[in-house]
């Protein structure tokens, strides 16, 4: 019910309604303010701006006021308008190469303040997933992807929910830990369509 | 289980001694063995000494030495200072952790400016010889209790800041310290990731840093350990010693409060 009405509210468009939803409560206090401001610099290609939280992060920074009626309230409205951000592919072909896919789950690197923009970001799928069994090297902070595409064929729903978790998981899990990879520009749409067929494409590792 | 993952990791990156075929369930058993060998000769004695000697030799445009250091427990008492800090002290009126302080010191009795230290890289300039100094102080209080109530008004200030800061996302990545360290038995790749939210967590969290790194070779102080936390959150560059990074300490130190003892150094993978 909730969420059907916020959905209204969202066709006037996601920015104004956060925008309006971020004039309510939540405000970092002038202390953390000033500790951010006195603490950290730009370096590199990490500006200073990155301290300053967006709407998803200051509602998933704060557990208490999250867990409010007015914070899950929030949280809905804030998940209907990143699924509603979400593009789908530009050619409509949502698979991609899984070996070149595996190489994006395998690459951590990008977007520290010791990386350069010339390089294309990893997707750093294995620092948190087990993703195949040949790889033994994985975390556990996200589930384990291992069987993906077997255990949920690629209808067309999964694919394109798969589609949006890589885009953004935050449309499904507010304050899911997994990054925002289309949201932030982390993965080019090639290399999440590669990812795609990695978890996906029955001859990928994952599905074996 | 927990430790013998974290030797794992250090075994590979030390000396590829264990070959892939080797990385079955028995590998944990070498792993440990392999660890608690090197855990007998921590290179981080050899800061530890170098910094002994730093401590009581006169440098800096005051040729002056670092003896009359307050580290908290009152002028030159360096045994089971690093114990008790981050805390409040009057002359600065600031929460300080050991490096801050050590700056602090470093200005008032031997002259070095402190802009030196903040603008100086880990390892180099005047840091080096400030991270020896660390590495025997904090080699002062192994085996202390960790001991960081903060019941001054200041540091209750700080430890609200901190805790703060340590749940506050930010940068491409959406993560905050809490992404990685709130949840038991977690790790990334096969690195455990201490829980610092509970206090079994915060013990192993900060009663083991700062700690002889073994992947780099080097002697890591605290500030190097969370600026490198905040390179790999995609966070902009934390200021060395500002009050975010003293801050995120006290909330740590604070979560082990009584609950366990220093291990200083420690070794890490």
């Amino acid at each position: 019910m909730i969420k059907k009405s916020i959905k209204l509210a969202g066709l006037v468009g996601s920015l104004a309604l956060a925008t309006s939803l971020g004039a309510q409560a939540q405000a970092l206090s002038p202390q953390v303010q000033a500790a951010l401001d006195s603490s950290f610099k730009s370096q590199g290609i990490a500006d200073k701006s990155r301290m300053v939280p967006d709407e998803v992060q200051l509602l998933c920074s704060d557990q208490a006021y999250f867990e409010s009626p007015e914070g899950q309230k929030k949280a809905i409205a804030l998940q209907d308008a990143a699924l509603k951000a979400i593009k789908p592919p530009s050619d409509g072909n949502y698979m991609g190469d899984w070996k070149a896919g595996e190489k994006v789950a395998q690459s951590g690197r990008g977007l520290t303040w010791k990386d350069s923009l010339d390089k294309p970001n990893g997707g750093s799928c294995y620092n948190c997933h087990q993703v195949t069994d040949a790889e033994i090297s994985y975390g556990t902070i996200g589930p384990s992807l291992l069987g993906y595409g077997k255990l949920r064929g690629n209808s067309k729903e999964i694919v394109e929910y798969t589609w949006n978790r890589i885009n953004n998981s935050k449309a499904y899990n507010l304050c899911s830990n997994m990054p925002r990879m289309a949201h932030f520009n982390i993965l080019t749409e090639q290399q999440m369509k590669d990812v795609m067929a990695l978890l996906l494409d029955p001859a990928s590792p994952v599905n074996q | 289980m927990k430790r013998s993952i974290s030797s794992f990791a250090a075994a590979l990156v030390v000396g590829g001694m264990l070959s892939a075929p080797a990385l079955s369930q028995t590998a944990s058993d070498q792993l440990k063995d392999y660890r608690d060998m090197l855990a007998e000769g921590n290179p981080a004695e050899l800061y530890e000494m170098e910094g002994e000697e730093l401590w009581v030799k006169a440098a800096g445009p005051k040729n002056a030495s670092m003896e009359l250091c307050d580290l908290g427990l009152g002028p030159g008492v360096v045994e089971g200072a690093a114990a008790q800090m981050p805390r409040y002290f009057a002359d600065t009126d600031r929460v300080q952790d050991l490096e801050s302080r050590l700056m602090t010191c470093m200005e008032t009795l031997q002259g070095i400016p402190q802009d030196e230290v903040i603008n100086a890289s880990f390892g180099k300039g005047v840091r080096a010889p400030m991270e020896a100094m660390v590495a025997y102080i904090v080699g002062q209080s192994k085996g202390m209790p960790i001991n960081v109530p903060a019941n001054h008004p200041k540091e209750k200030e700080m430890l609200a800041v901190g805790e703060k800061l340590f749940f506050l996302e930010g940068g491409p990545f959406d993560f905050s310290c809490a992404s990685c360290h709130a949840v038991d038995g977690q790790r990334i790749r096969m690195q455990d990731l201490p829980n610092l939210t509970n206090p079994e967590g915060a013990v192993a969290g900060w009663g083991n840093w700062p700690a002889y790194r073994v992947s780099s070779g080097t002697f890591w102080t605290m500030q190097r350990r969370l600026n490198d936390c905040y390179r790999q959150q995609r966070a902009a560059f934390p200021i060395f010693a500002s009050d975010a990074t003293v801050a995120v300490s006290l909330y740590m130190a604070n979560q082990a409060n009584g609950a366990g003892e220093m291990n200083t150094p420690g070794l890490k993978r």
